[in-house]
């Protein structure tokens, strides 16, 4: 092995280490932040007891899961009881290599260190076949607990999970076809380095509005989360697919569970909003400027905006039902992502600019909204 | 369809084979699980998701409140009460004092009426907060759970600033009230009142505008006006089908002949219907305060002047050797009314609840038999659950609204 391959094997490692504990610290913290606010929004308090404002409230939370029996019911399948969670935590955390947090590699000491883990050619494509091994870790949990909750809740989320999975794919196809590369990093240098108006660059959330918008209700649904959180509806299913779970096993799910949210936040970040992407470059301000003006801290805001949208709407909307959410996936979002891939393409191969991917998209929006207001039938009640 | 019956546990209308056959499961909901409600236990049979059948299993809440009060003074007996809905103890109380009083013959003060109308408004709006919240969060609407929850605080912070009790209060006793109405109560009354009517509007817009809420409502747990008169249901569940039934109109009690309201009624008879009726009642409710608060004078009197019912008041058991003497035997041995039945019912925000109350000419009563609105809307359960989602379960047990407590007894 040369020096050279070792290096990258070693930098590759402390980065994969660096990121799975930024996202564990982020876990903890997103549980915390996410019981203030959603406690704030409905006029509670949250927890505000353990260190100043609660602040330790995850170490604590922690502490208490790791000390707690690991109750296992009689029936359950041992092995794979004792895997899924495994399966569930390892893929999530997998998922997050081929995210770029950064545009370019930093040079530090002479090092020439890159703010991804991976940066494969086929990055989305193991996005997306990484994540969806996720079911694994969920039907399996649900299976093995042998409770008729847990089995229900793990079904749910499997029928769910391969359903929205459709509709998240061609939702991301659209921006993909415009960058015409798999590669995260290509993604965000297309977004970046060509301007909006005169080139196929800008923000691919102006150019591709309705890919978008179905991209982001089908993460909501891919990672469980209300109004999409049927898996783990506590009001009828106890508490879904990890109903038996308890201590460190409950919480490697939980992990995931955030994890994936993070996941999916970041895949939004990088594809639709221009990833580390802030305000616009320019040489000829000062060196202040010029350091905030994009980079990481501008990735962490817009993944922790979209974070909060996840909190803002558990507290608003009521659940939704499961043929309710089928209908939505496969009727809904399913179509309406193939037609606007079909605008994409033909836009695609015509060369447009992006400002005329928005036009184009958005009439088509217009259009189906229209038709789909004549069509209706008069509602009797 | 046989009863499978293992060591007296109640387990499907199916036997095993016929189980087997159609790839049912027989899933066990409850007494602990987070949306019956209480102590209900469903016997759910499922096809997939789709109930097949569900078998109400009560009796986790049985106190035998009805045989204790035979072994109970009548102003003993009023304790019970409370504990029965516990969601409306105040409904309770005014039930079985006005049963009480019939059998006494005891006249009451128009104010005391007056009053006991309030009272049991306030009653139904926070009974309806905590169904609305609760309905909120079987859809899955975590947030409206605890804005009604702190809704209904404050009217048990009212409660409480009148009897000291939050919700076991008693406060509405044979012959009058507990005591009288603290200084200033009403103004709280009506700042409570300004506080809570923009809030129904709120609700309005979080539930019944939200096409999601409207989805998991709407033709779901439709109940026929003509089941609604076969299954005895009444109040908001029965008006919900089309059943125009309200006790408070068709037999006024306490002072409610006074009061200009309306009762509304649905025709739909699904859970939508049935939540839009309770909303009508809220504002309704706010309404006949409003109405009471023109009405009751803010200090006088608070109970009937009948000694053989009620008390004296302190002073005058220090003054005279009479008053202590009924004071004594009030509280050793309560009143006896003349032999005889009476069947009081009222309005409870469930429905409609009656005490059957039988006299031997004792200090107790000898029979006490309580129809409570609860007990056939669980009975109802297995007709509306009928081919619906697991999911919608809890939605309808939440919108059909019965208290354990109330159905055991």
């Amino acid at each position: 092995m040369t020096l050279e391959a070792l290096g990258f094997f070693v930098a590759v490692v402390i980065k994969a280490v660096l990121f799975s504990v930024a996202l564990l610290t982020g876990f903890a913290y997103m549980t915390y932040g996410e019981r203030r606010i959603v406690a704030r929004m409905q006029w509670r308090v949250g927890p505000n007891k353990v260190g100043p404002w609660g602040l330790l409230q995850p170490a604590a939370d922690g502490i208490k899961l790791l000390f707690k029996e690991q109750l296992q019911p009689k029936e359950a399948k041992t092995f794979l009881f004792v895997l899924a969670p495994m399966i569930s935590l390892v893929v999530a955390l997998s998922a997050y290599a081929v995210i770029p947090i950064d545009k370019d590699p930093v040079n530090i000491f002479g090092f020439n260190i890159e703010p991804w883990v991976a940066n494969p050619s086929i990055a989305m494509l193991y996005l997306l076949g990484i994540s969806s091994l996720g079911v694994y870790g969920i039907i399996l949990g649900g299976w093995a607990s042998n409770n008729k909750y847990a089995l229900l809740g793990a079904i749910r989320s499997s029928a769910q999970l391969i359903s929205y999975e459709l509709a998240l794919g061609t939702a991301l196809v659209s921006p993909l076809l415009m960058v015409g590369s798999l590669s995260l990093r290509d993604v965000v240098a297309q977004q970046l380095d060509h301007s909006y108006l005169n080139g196929d660059g800008g923000w691919l959330i102006l150019a591709q509005p309705v890919a978008f918008f179905l991209y982001w209700t089908a993460a909501v649904a891919e990672v469980n989360r209300a109004p999409f959180d049927l898996p783990e509806a506590e009001q009828e299913l106890g508490a879904g697919y990890h109903t038996e779970y308890s201590g460190m096993k409950f919480a490697m799910f939980f992990m995931a569970e955030y994890v994936n949210m993070f996941t999916v936040s970041s895949v939004a970040t990088t594809v639709f909003l221009g990833g580390p992407g802030g305000l616009p470059v320019d040489e000829t301000q000062g060196l202040v400027y010029r350091l905030l003006a994009h980079g990481p801290h501008w990735f962490l805001l817009k993944v922790y905006f979209f974070m909060f949208v996840f909190i803002w709407l558990r507290a608003t909307f009521p659940r939704f039902r499961f043929d309710q959410l089928m209908r939505i996936g496969w009727q809904f979002l399913l179509p309406l992502g193939l037609i606007n891939l079909g605008v994409t393409a033909v836009g695609v191969a015509m060369q447009w600019k992006s400002y005329q991917f928005t036009i184009a998209v958005m009439s088509m929006l217009v259009t189906l909204v229209s038709l789909s207001l004549l069509n209706r039938k008069p509602q009797h009640h | 369809m046989s009863q499978t019956m293992i060591t007296g546990d109640i387990v499907s209308r199916f036997t095993q084979e016929q189980l087997d056959q159609n790839g049912y499961t027989v899933m066990n909901m409850g007494p602990q699980h987070p949306s019956t409600h209480g102590v209900l236990r469903l016997v759910l049979t499922l096809d997939g998701e789709r109930v097949v059948d569900c078998v109400p299993d009560i009796g986790f809440l049985h106190t035998g409140i009805e045989k204790t009060a035979e072994v109970k003074t009548y102003n003993q007996a009023l304790t019970l009460t409370d504990r029965m809905d516990y969601l409306a103890p105040l409904s309770n109380n005014l039930g079985y004092s006005l049963a009480v009083e019939k059998l006494l013959g005891v006249n009451i003060p128009e104010r005391v009426s007056h009053i006991r109308v309030m009272l049991a408004e306030l009653q139904r709006i926070s009974s309806h907060m905590v169904w609305l919240g609760t309905s909120g969060l079987d859809a899955g609407a975590m947030s409206m759970f605890l804005y009604c929850f702190q809704d209904r605080e404050r009217v048990l912070d009212l409660f409480e600033n009148i009897s000291g009790v939050r919700m076991m209060t008693s406060f509405i006793m044979p012959g009058g009230l507990m005591a009288d109405l603290t200084e200033g109560f009403l103004d709280k009354v009506k700042e409570f009142l300004d506080y809570f009517e923009p809030h129904i509007e709120m609700y309005h817009g979080l539930l019944t505008g939200n096409s999601i809420w409207l989805n998991r409502t709407k033709k779901v747990g439709v109940l026929s006006a003509e089941q609604a008169k076969d299954y005895l249901c009444t109040g908001p569940v029965a008006r919900a089908s089309g059943v125009d039934w309200d006790i408070r109109r068709d037999f006024p009690y306490a002072a409610y002949a006074d009061y200009d309201f309306k009762v509304p009624v649905l025709t739909e008879g699904d859970s939508f219907a049935r939540y839009m009726v309770r909303m009508a009642e809220l504002d309704e409710s706010v309404k006949i305060v409003r109405q009471c608060l023109t009405k009751i004078s803010p200090s006088g009197v608070y109970r009937t002047d009948d000694r053989k019912v009620v008390a004296p008041p302190k002073w005058e058991i220090a003054r005279s050797m009479e008053s202590l003497i009924h004071h004594f035997k009030l509280f050793t041995e309560g009143y006896a009314p003349t032999p005889g039945e009476v069947f009081q019912r009222v309005e409870s925000p469930r429905g409609e609840l009656a005490f059957h109350i039988t006299s031997d000419g004792s200090n107790r009563p000898y029979r006490m038999h309580v129809r409570t609105p609860s007990f056939p809307h669980v009975q109802v359960m297995p007709v509306i659950l009928q081919g619906h989602l697991l999911a919608d379960v809890v939605v309808v047990l939440a919108s059909v609204d019965f208290v354990l407590g109330d159905v055991d007894r």
